[in-house]
């Protein structure tokens, strides 16, 4: 089976894991109430979704 | 060779997948709408809907089939006479998923899915124009300043209201640090207490250990005591 040949350097793993990244959560403002909400889901601040009360709130 | 089922089991294995798909739907069809995951409300939909699809042919053997899933008669029997009736003039599409974002605990993205009824709103299809689209980001802009108008409830009000009940729960757990505090420092003096005994009993008469308490005392004394005897 193929295996490496030579330990990675230190800097070559840092250089590696330096683009292991997290992304911001993209998100939606309600048209409701204005708050924002992620993009596809109920609100969960007023519980509208697509024009109507999708779940109670409170 | 038989073609194995898209996609990942629910679960474990093809009987736990099988059951708790059948028990999903009887939930479903008892309760109309249900909390699930994302991943067994869409499990759920193409399931649910063939039962609905054979409820609606409604005769003996489409039951005895029904039956064969669901073995509660009287869910069986809603949704024959119930559900099936509501999805006469519908061709399919006899569920609605709403997701709901991720769950607390898990993080598991969450859904709603329920019996699409006649009543509901259809989803809202409005085009945009260029003079529509700037009026809503005057009122985006507007909103972000103070909603005065709606009753919104402001993500700062609820920061504070939860940083408070915070700090009244830390309060009621200082109390609480403090006295297991002091059980485990009697619990300590009674171990120091008891050591020292045994040590006296096995080196015949020694100073006692330095700085000893009234509790530590008792021990001592009657080790002392047994001393004597021998």
């Amino acid at each position: 089976m193929a295996v490496p040949k030579r330990r990675k350097t230190g800097s070559k793993m840092r250089m590696r894991r330096a683009h292991w990244k997290a992304k911001a959560p993209t998100y939606a403002s309600c048209p409701q109430c204005r708050q924002p909400k992620m993009p596809h889901r109920v609100c969960p601040n007023c519980g509208h979704y697509a024009g109507r009360t999708a779940v109670e709130t409170e | 060779m038989p073609q194995p089922k898209k996609g990942p089991r629910l679960g474990s294995n093809p009987a736990h997948q099988k059951l708790m798909l059948s028990n999903l739907a009887v939930s479903l069809f008892e309760h109309e709408r249900i909390r699930t995951t994302e991943a067994k409300a869409k499990a759920l939909r193409p399931f649910a809907e063939k039962l609905i699809t054979k409820a609606k042919k409604g005769d003996l053997h489409n039951r005895r089939q029904v039956l064969s899933v669901i073995e509660d008669r009287e869910v069986v029997h809603k949704l024959f006479d119930d559900i099936a009736p509501r999805f006469a003039e519908r061709n399919g599409g006899y569920t609605r998923i709403l997701k709901i974002g991720p769950r607390g605990g898990d993080g598991a993205p969450m859904a709603l899915i329920e019996l699409v009824t006649e009543g509901d709103h259809p989803v809202a299809t409005t085009v945009e124009t260029a003079e529509g689209k700037k009026r809503r980001l005057a009122r985006r802009r507007r909103a972000d300043d103070l909603p005065a108008d709606k009753p919104v409830r402001s993500k700062a009000a609820d920061a504070s209201a939860y940083g408070q009940a915070a700090r009244e729960g830390e309060l009621e757990l200082e109390v609480e640090d403090e006295a297991d505090s002091d059980a485990g420092a009697k619990a300590q003096t009674g171990a120091a207490s008891e050591t020292s005994g045994e040590d006296e009993a096995t080196e015949a008469e020694e100073p006692s250990a330095e700085g000893e308490t009234a509790e530590a005392e008792a021990p001592e004394g009657s080790s002392s005591g047994e001393q004597e005897t021998k």
